[in-house]
């Protein structure tokens, strides 16, 4: 029990969050009205997802340098949850889209290049499976995912901060910092980047443990 | 070794993306935040009811219903697992 703690921590704050997020007063701008609240749930996804992909290309590095196979297996376990949360941040930015921006997918360079970003990383997934050879199948992919993690950051984060865009945090609307935030988002913000980041983590470690077991004849031990 | 339901899933949201992408050439980006989603029926209607507050609880359904998923999924692939022992 001692070494769950985290996971009853990441359970806890959840609950705060869900209660809180829809029971906190949060500013009421333009059209996004009470919408506003997504924030607390859309958000931590990207967070999560940042968190898991780089757990991923940590992993595939590590692989490169050492040839252990249970590195490999970390990195494929990672970028798999990685990639559950990038989907369901994709689909709960759709429909907030819907209601706020007036299209379901727009023409929105944020959504444009994260949807690019999703597709490279649900590839890495496909790459895997088309390969027989396990050594062959750790090796390439691992060196796929440095690439596909070198592509995430400036498709996801940088260039949509250069054009103008209706997502915050671009070159024409102010992003999501500590000033310009109202105190009571912050308030359920920041625990729900923990607790939905620790969900994940969680979430990851089960799938490594099966996988693990799944492969216990090749990696011995 | 290929899981055909990763791979449909896949191509599916390939397909999606570039189905959806550039539908309106017209459409500059700042316009669109003047461009209500002014569709009626009942689902449109329900989500712009008490200002818009469906949106949040509808994007908690897709996150939970997603991690439902998911875990239905590997529990599953454990099962298999356990059995072939």
């Amino acid at each position: 029990m001692a070494k769950n703690w985290w996971k009853i921590l990441s359970v806890l704050l959840l609950l705060y969050v869900i209660i809180g997020g829809f029971s906190v007063p949060v500013p009421v701008i333009g059209n996004n009205q009470q919408a506003a609240r997504s924030i607390f749930f859309h958000l931590p996804m990207w967070m999560a997802m940042y968190t898991l992909l780089t757990i991923s290309v940590v992993n595939s590095i590590w692989y490169l340098a050492t040839n252990d196979l249970r590195r490999d297996v970390r990195a494929s376990s990672a970028a798999s949850v990685g990639v559950l949360f990038g989907v369901m941040g994709f689909l709960t930015g759709m429909l907030w889209a819907t209601y706020t921006w007036g299209g379901t997918i727009v023409n929105d360079p944020k959504q444009m290049t994260t949807a690019i970003a999703l597709a490279i990383y649900m590839a890495y997934l496909v790459l895997r499976m088309s390969f027989t050879d396990i050594d062959k199948r750790a090796r390439v992919s691992a060196i796929y995912n440095v690439f596909a993690f070198a592509l995430l950051i400036p498709l996801t984060y940088i260039i949509p901060r250069t054009v103008d865009s209706l997502h915050p945090g671009s070159a024409s609307s102010p992003g999501f910092s500590d000033k310009d935030t109202a105190g009571t988002i912050k308030m359920v913000l920041w625990p729900a980047f923990l607790g939905f980041t620790l969900l994940g983590i969680w979430i990851y470690t089960l799938r490594n443990r099966y996988k693990r077991l799944a492969l216990k004849n090749i990696l011995h031990g | 070794m290929v899981n055909r339901i990763s791979v449909s899933l896949f191509a599916a949201f390939l397909l999606l993306v570039s189905v959806a992408f550039g539908q309106e050439t017209t459409t500059v980006v700042q316009d669109a935040a003047s461009q209500q989603n002014t569709e009626t029926g009942a689902v449109n209607e329900f989500f712009r009811s008490d200002s818009k507050i469906y949106v949040a609880v509808g994007i908690l359904v897709i996150i939970f219903s997603c991690i439902t998923l998911y875990l239905v999924r590997l529990d599953r692939k454990i099962s298999r697992l356990e059995k072939e022992k």
